[in-house]
């Protein structure tokens, strides 16, 4: 990997870092929330950017790991580590199995196949009420955030730590998607989006390379909801609901599809763009709308891949 | 020489359509043999099959010892039977380089490199796929064919837009590869089969026609009428 690459990467890391030490306290939540939904983009986007395939139903991936880890800590005494690891087992799971019955599809009935999982798997969510408490949601107390891990006591209700955890999973994140691209099976999903056919005639196996992307988007959605329950202390069935799987969706296109860093950028700029209309209007969806269509007409490869087409196309 | 390829009973039809009609088949190592008939005669067909681009109807194709009837396309080119398309199927999107390099199984390396200089695009290995010129595509594609070093190189209509000179050179390739591979050639251009096939066959409607040695096959009358002309 070519040395830029690697500082790009790291100094983008390490200028939110630097950023808490700067940022009033509100802009320091607001990121800490952009980061962890970053990673949901991240996975989104190995999917969709890399592999063309165009998934709207990855909330309820989103939403495994959400209420895996709240449901973990509150119902089954899990520590805070331990729900982290089973809500995102519970996503590999759960991806693993929708995704060896949707890829049957391709084209719009893959988009429509997985839109309709998404929305029983939804409907789940409110039909089990007694567990979930439906749109009013898990309200997970203080007690449930706290931890030790290697002797370290620690409480996710402290806005520093909850700050800089976040951004290691969000290094995390952007590490393992570098990985992922940048290897042998990164390529092949890249051939497949660009000719699934040919690629099955020079011998790939094409139906288990979509898997793997389907489980690795899958298991990044389910890392960040397990993420956000915890962090945010908050599970409840708006973030299950199709909202949840047209985000990410807007999140990758704003940024840049298939690129690394577009995903992390499309949700900053979604987040700050409504931040900032919501300052001056009730209508701020009206603002982002214009936004989006402003995007479409100058940056219709996202805001990244836009530039790389044009600036630097050693970008990943 | 010993038997690489075979096909029995071999057919596939269209609804109504019997484009490949209980098609028996056999194809020796190392030899270059050229499938040919007029359009239509199910040409395509008949090595999409034998390839696992398409489902037969029925009858069984063996490759190499096995039956492969049953496998899907990928695996079959993993047992060494590679086919190269009619209608260029490159990545367009990708550099010549990074396409050998995919049909090597070693992409993102310069794996490809050698693959691209034996067809002569040595010089094109950073240009993007799909600004090639045609002639240069449909080397690609064989240079493709190559890397994924097969047993059985299916090549559909290579020639087809190729210069004169292109097509001189392609020859020599041809030659060239079936030194270790086996190749089956389908192709309208009459003096590129006749210069290099070891052996005919002649389709149409769906069956084997004639088969035999090229001159065996000029001289036939059948095949006169079915497809060379009777002028």
């Amino acid at each position: 990997m070519s040395v830029r690459i690697i500082l790009l990467h790291a100094g983008v890391i390490l200028a939110l870092f630097l950023m808490q030490f700067l940022a009033s306290d509100y802009v320091v939540l607001t990121f800490t929330r952009i980061m962890v939904l970053a990673i949901y983009a991240l996975g989104y986007n190995i999917l969709f950017g890399y592999t063309g395939l165009l998934s709207l139903g990855h909330a309820m991936f989103f939403a495994t790991g959400l209420y895996g880890a709240a449901l973990g800590v509150t119902r089954f005494g899990l520590g805070v580590p331990e729900a982290m690891l089973v809500a995102i087992g519970l996503g590999i799971i759960v991806s693993t199995v929708i995704g060896a019955v949707s890829l049957r599809a391709s084209g719009v009935a893959f988009m429509i196949v997985t839109l309709m999982f998404s929305q029983a798997a939804f409907l789940t969510v409110l039909y089990f009420g007694d567990y979930t408490r439906g749109d009013e949601g898990i309200v997970i107390s203080d007690e449930f955030r706290r931890f030790s891990l290697f002797g370290l006591e620690a409480d996710l209700a402290n806005p520093v730590l909850r700050y800089n955890l976040a951004l290691a999973f969000l290094a995390l994140a952007v590490a393992v998607t570098l990985a992922v691209i940048r290897s042998r099976a990164g390529h092949v999903l890249v051939a497949i989006r660009e000719n699934e056919s040919r690629t099955a005639m020079l011998g790939y196996d094409t139906a288990r390379y979509k898997l793997l992307a389907f489980v690795l988007s899958g298991a990044f959605a389910a890392f960040s909801g397990a993420s956000y329950a915890l962090m945010f202390a908050y599970a409840g069935s708006t973030l299950a609901s199709i909202q949840y799987s047209i985000h990410p969706l807007l999140w990758t296109l704003l940024g840049g599809a298939a690129t690394v860093l577009g995903p992390v950028l499309g949700t900053a700029l979604m987040f700050l763009l409504v931040d900032f209309a919501s300052g001056f209007t009730s209508a701020s969806l009206l603002v982002v709308g214009v936004a989006l269509i402003l995007l479409v007409l100058f940056f219709p490869k996202g805001i990244l891949g836009t530039l790389r087409q044009r600036y630097l196309p050693w970008l990943p | 020489m010993s038997l690489l390829l075979e096909t029995r009973a071999l057919s596939r039809s269209f609804g109504g359509l019997k484009a490949v009609e209980a098609v028996d088949f056999s194809l020796s190592r190392g030899e270059v043999r050229a499938v040919i008939g007029p359009n239509g005669a199910g040409k395509t067909t008949f090595v999409s099959l034998i390839s696992g681009r398409i489902a037969p109807s029925s009858g069984s194709i063996v490759f190499a010892g096995e039956d492969v009837t049953a496998l899907p396309a990928f695996r079959r080119v993993q047992r060494g039977i590679a086919y190269t398309f009619q209608i260029t199927s490159i990545y367009a999107n990708l550099t010549a380089e990074e396409n050998v390099a995919l049909a090597a199984h070693r992409p993102g390396t310069h794996a490809g490199r050698d693959y691209l200089a034996r067809v002569g695009l040595a010089d094109r290995a950073a240009q993007r796929s799909g600004t090639l010129s045609y002639g240069h595509q449909r080397l690609l594609e064989v240079a493709m064919g190559l890397a994924l070093r097969p047993k059985l190189l299916i090549l559909d209509e290579p020639t087809q837009g190729l210069s004169d000179s292109e097509i001189e050179s392609f020859i020599g390739l041809v030659r060239d590869v079936a030194r270790d591979a086996t190749v089956l050639l389908i192709e309208h251009n009459m003096p590129v089969v006749m210069t290099l096939a070891h052996r005919i066959t002649v389709l149409d409607r769906g069956r084997i026609l004639a088969e035999g040695r090229p001159e065996d096959i000029r001289a036939s009358d059948a095949v006169q009428r079915a497809y060379l002309g009777t002028g």
